[in-house]
């Protein structure tokens, strides 16, 4: 009885130092009690009835409408428009963005010229231009890439210049030692060495891009997931509201994952990595 | 006799760096800092020399100057009898801290420099091998920086440098974050690349010790103007096989460098 008794007590005390490891089916455990905690909470407000049906669905209700919703090519549809957006908004931010960060974080002139601006456009909120961009581009497919672009666009540029100055700069006088060049410490030591944190990056990117979609298709969209959001709210359909939430929820999690995954295919020489 | 101060005057076509009347001043918030006050010192070709002071004397900043990293404020610096004007392929170096690329593995890091110049893969091997052996990595060619010891790091570091075959390696704390232990025997390799390869060899270190043990002259230098105070013949065969042999003569050797230091 002592034995078991001491192993407890040491068990317990494993699972709560600072920082340190704990075994990994505990850490699984964490992740189910937490998503188990919630439903549960959700079902027992549900079922005290705090808040009205209308305004709380249950659980139940919000997993049958989950699940006609995804029988439905309708919403099929609406997912495959959102996506698409996010991407190109995405898309446009990168292609543009990691060069000008890059050379941002490379030459001080650049610098100079590229960082402060951005400081200043990145405290206007995006969703403030959005009304500008209506008068600019209309509330076409341009006017909702243009919204994410913005949103994502400055904080990309910002984050990677920094991960570009921040590389050892031992590394460049080390290849200048060895023979290179100007153009060849940026293409063979500095982008190399940045890779894993522009992807680090991306990935954190991504999630504003699903933010600023949503911005963009509460405020002006006849389709994708923010707009099944607005329409739902219109008729007090309250399930699909939740629906619409959690399904955003679930793509940038499987996205946030591949990101995560390819990281540490690509990237296995990197450190600190998990 | 210690024969300890001693102005050597070696015959003009022997020298492979010289360097004279080196100063080196700093702009900063407070004003002007003279980092180098004219420096002059000379490395015979294939000889071993240390540079040897206290933190913040400047002896890294002559290194530096000498990779043309650095730019000198006034003086002349001179290697194989051309003024230095920037970074070349002809002097290597070696950092205190670890500058392996962490993206390639052991043997692309050597071959970096061959890369650049646009050898053919196999010379590049063959190269890479040859230095691979030299520091006893060869069971190290396919790993990564964070699978490496400092030890080794370092050891891929040299060989790096060396696969360029540079006319002078300039090492600047090479082994400044090793333990002891390794640091012994990162000296030990060192001296015998040294005589293999025939390499011409500026060290920089503030360990007395590790100056007497490596070096065949040594500058000892002062901060606040970085000044050369003394130099010094080491070459006097106070070990053998790495072990000390003459311990009066190293201790009166130390004793002396302390004593410069101090002032």
């Amino acid at each position: 009885m002592e034995i078991t008794k001491r192993k407890r007590k040491s068990l317990v005390k494993s699972l709560f130092r600072i920082r340190e490891d704990i075994p990994k089916s505990w850490y699984l455990v964490g992740i189910g009690a937490s998503f188990i905690s919630l439903l549960l909470i959700w079902y027992v407000f549900n079922m005290v009835g705090v808040v009205k049906e209308v305004f709380l669905p249950s659980p139940g209700a919000v997993i049958a409408s989950l699940y006609t919703s995804l029988l439905d090519s309708h919403f099929w549809s609406q997912i495959g428009i959102s996506v698409y957006r996010v991407f190109m908004g995405f898309l446009l931010a990168c292609l543009i963005g990691i060069p000008l960060g890059i050379m941002a974080g490379t030459f001080k002139l650049a610098e100079s010229i590229i960082v402060p601006m951005s400081e200043f456009i990145r405290y206007m909120p995006a969703a403030a231009f959005i009304p500008l961009i209506m008068v600019w581009a209309g509330i076409g497919e341009t006017a909702k890439i243009l919204v994410i672009f913005i949103g994502c666009f400055f904080q990309l540029l910002l984050m990677v210049a920094d991960d570009t100055s921040k590389v050892n700069k031992d590394l460049l006088s080390a290849s200048y030692t060895l023979g290179a060049k100007r153009g060849q410490v940026i293409s063979r030591v500095i982008i190399p060495a940045i890779l894993p944190k522009l992807m680090m990056t991306m990935r954190m990117i991504m999630g504003w891009a699903w933010t600023y979609l949503v911005v963009a298709e509460l405020v002006a969209a006849n389709s994708g997931l923010g707009y099944t959001i607005m329409k739902a709210q219109r008729f007090l359909d309250t399930e699909l509201i939740f629906v619409g939430i959690i399904v955003i929820g679930l793509l940038g999690l499987i996205i946030d994952r591949i990101f995560a995954i390819l990281n540490k295919k690509l990237f296995p020489w990197a450190e600190g990595g998990h | 006799m210690l024969n300890a101060v001693r102005k050597s005057v070696p015959i003009e076509s022997e020298i492979e760096i010289n360097i004279t009347g080196l100063s080196k001043v700093y702009k900063t918030k407070a004003g002007h800092f003279q980092a180098l006050d004219h420096v002059s010192m000379f490395v015979k070709k294939e000889e071993f020399v240390t540079i040897l002071g206290p933190s913040g004397c400047g002896k890294s900043t002559i290194l530096r100057i000498l990779a043309g990293l650095e730019e000198s404020s006034s003086g002349s610096v001179k290697v194989s009898d051309e003024e230095v004007t920037g970074p070349s392929v002809n002097r290597g170096m070696v950092f205190q801290s670890y500058t392996l690329f962490p993206w390639l593995n052991v043997r692309d890091n050597i071959e970096f420099g061959l890369k650049l110049k646009g050898m053919s893969a196999t010379e590049r091997k063959q190269i890479s091998d040859h230095y691979l052996e030299l520091v006893g990595l060869e069971r190290f060619a396919n790993s990564y920086g964070k699978e490496l010891s400092g030890g080794m790091k370092q050891r891929v570091a040299i060989a790096r440098s060396l696969a360029n075959n540079p006319e002078v390696l300039l090492m600047d704390e090479p082994f400044g974050a090793l333990d002891a232990q390794t640091k012994q025997s990162m000296q030990q390799l060192l001296l015998d690349i040294w005589k293999k390869e025939k390499t011409t060899i500026l060290f920089i270190t503030h360990d007395i010790d590790e100056a007497i043990f490596l070096s065949q002259r040594i500058y000892v230098m002062q901060a606040r103007p970085g000044k050369i105070t003394e130099e010094l013949n080491a070459d006097l065969h106070l070990f053998n096989d790495g072990e000390l042999v003459e311990i009066e003569k190293f201790m009166k050797l130390k004793k002396h460098i302390i004593s410069l230091l101090k002032h």
